[in-house]
């Protein structure tokens, strides 16, 4: 223990903020997560594999992590092209897209579910068109991928717009210069150099999908087995006062959180020692 | 229209894609926002003025909307100040001292962004539901948590708890201490110090910090529906009973009150970027949920 747990500083307020940050930090966001844990552990390892060894529960964890994972992709190829566009073309209306990319962040969840649902039932704007398709997508699979792209569209978006604000014009003209054609110097110079803050989007991205409940719910028609997704379930079992099942599948849910958690740290950490800043 | 487009056409920029590419992106680009983004937004109001202004206008008038409108705005006024007096005092703390993990704090910080608003809300009623040891003697001491609004502001505390020290600890950083410290050796207190040197240099980001934890205070759904009870003109704040008019099939009440949201989201996003594009030196560049 050669090194002092707190360095001795001329700065004032050390206890008053070290007091304020670390008693907030515990009330609200360490003992409860701690009570889910405890909750689980008096429960028993056994009981919880128990109750989410089952095929509802499982359909629904799956449906949740499938579909997050396509609206993400999704989301890091739109995001990728919306955050070069807006960097490096000149358009009219480019800065009211530029502001609207945050809508997602600023709309309530619950607004946009009943908003999405409103466009894509059967008798909405979109829904209608995808009627005369033959397509059904308000309280399909499909709605849930469409609002899980709405919630998750602005992170790659914003984490890859700095990215590409740094690149240096100079790089893109060596490699013109060394004839690279425009499609090759995009794949091999430009799309390398976006690659780390596209994934930390795409992650970001992908950990607020798996936990989305507002926007979801009303688009997804809530079936069993087809279109129920994971805290939907925690929701479900709450509602009938079934705590030790809510929290298994809480305490699932958890678990993949902080493995995503993990993954975004390392992505972080890796792209900062390949470039330098993410 | 960038200046490349002066030069003859023969003399193709060589570091710019070739204009049917560009357009092509273009397109794609307002097409998925309009779609995605835009044709949503419009809906919200759409769906509200769908039998006219007055029947919009009548909804919002209604007893329970007010209750809710009441609750939220309580909601936004106890949980936004708690979490910037969390978000300086942490920032303070993490940028002003050396300490050993600071960079597990800062996860740690950050850990509620990475978890589903549903397993929060389950998180503070299994810690405060009259089931737990601390809930029941609070409930028998009457001072119930959940299904009340302690609990709810608990859960929103809890999704908001980011959002203003994320904003403050770069532009903190960045800062340093020398200033502080000059004030320091002048002779000033610790509390003059920050009120007077500290406080101005990080008030954009703060502002900033507040603006975006108020939007989503007013907004959360899935924690507070969890931890709320959904006791109709009690604990349903306007998400809430958006949702309960929505099951009703009271359409014009629910988009109504939604469409009241979506302009707070609006206002948001209008004074975000204001912030942006005067304030861009003293906004932090991280980009945030």
């Amino acid at each position: 223990m050669g090194r002092p747990l707190i360095h001795r500083s001329p700065m004032p307020g050390l206890g008053l903020s070290m007091g304020i940050t670390l008693t907030m930090l515990s009330l609200v966001v360490l003992l409860p997560i701690g009570a889910l844990l405890l909750k689980g552990a008096s429960f028993g390892i056994g009981n919880i594999w128990d109750t989410v060894n089952r095929p509802r529960v499982w359909a629904a964890l799956y449906l949740s992590f499938r579909l997050s994972l396509f609206a993400a992709l999704f989301n890091l190829v739109f995001g990728v092209i919306l955050a070069w566009v807006l960097v490096r073309y000149r358009f009219p209306g480019r800065r009211i897209l530029d502001a609207a990319v945050d809508l997602p962040f600023a709309l309530p969840t619950a607004v946009a579910g009943i908003a999405l649902t409103a466009l894509y039932a059967p008798n909405g704007a979109f829904g209608s068109l995808a009627k005369e398709l033959g397509l059904k997508i308000a309280y399909t699979q499909w709605g849930i991928f469409i609002a899980l792209i709405f919630v998750g569209l602005p992170f790659v978006t914003r984490t890859v717009q700095p990215v590409v604000e740094e690149i240096e014009r100079e790089v893109e003209e060596v490699s013109a210069t060394l004839g690279a054609s425009r499609l090759y110097t995009i794949v091999r110079v430009i799309v390398p150099m976006l690659t780390p803050a596209a994934l930390t989007g795409f992650a970001l991205s992908l950990a607020r999908a798996v936990g989305e409940y507002g926007s979801v719910i009303f688009i997804a028609g809530n079936i069993p087995l087809r279109t129920e997704i994971a805290p939907l379930l925690i929701v479900i079992q709450l509602e009938e006062f079934n705590y030790d099942a809510a929290s298994a599948i809480g305490i699932a849910m958890l678990l993949i959180s902080f493995a995503m958690l993990l993954a975004i740290n390392l992505i972080q950490v890796w792209s900062r020692r390949r470039i330098g800043y993410v | 229209m960038s200046d490349t487009n002066l030069a003859p056409p023969r003399f193709r920029s060589a570091i710019e894609e070739p204009r049917p590419a560009r357009w092509v992106l273009i397109a794609i680009v307002v097409l998925g926002l309009g779609v995605l983004l835009f044709a949503p937004l419009i809906a919200v109001f759409a769906e509200a003025l769908s039998k006219g202004w007055g029947a919009a206008v009548a909804s919002l008038g209604n007893r329970d909307a007010r209750a809710a409108i009441r609750l939220t705005l309580t909601i936004a006024a106890i949980s936004v100040p708690l979490n910037a007096a969390f978000g300086i005092a942490a920032a303070w703390f993490i940028t002003k001292f050396d300490f050993r993990g600071k960079a597990f704090l800062i996860t740690l910080i950050d850990l509620p962004f990475s978890v589903s608003p549903v397993v929060a809300g389950l998180c503070i009623v299994l810690m405060f539901g009259a089931n737990s040891v601390l809930g029941g003697w609070l409930v028998a001491s009457g001072y119930p948590i959940v299904f009340a609004l302690p609990g709810i502001v608990l859960a929103t505390v809890f999704v908001t708890f980011p959002f203003v020290a994320r904003e403050l600890i770069p532009i903190m950083i960045e800062q340093g201490r020398a200033e502080e410290e000059a004030a320091l050796t002048l002779g000033a207190s610790g509390a003059r110090t920050f009120l007077t040197v500290t406080l101005p240099n990080i008030r954009w980001a703060l502002l900033y910090g507040v603006l975006l934890c108020n939007a989503r205070a007013m907004g959360e759904f899935g924690a507070v529906a969890v931890v709320s009870g959904k006791i109709r003109g009690q604990t349903a704040s306007i998400p809430i009973t958006i949702e309960m008019l929505y099951n009703e099939y009271l359409s014009v009440a629910a988009f109504s009150l939604a469409a009241l949201l979506a302009m707070l989201g609006l206002v948001t996003l209008l004074l975000k970027t204001v912030l942006e594009l005067r304030h861009a030196d003293q906004i932090a560049a991280t980009y945030h949920r």
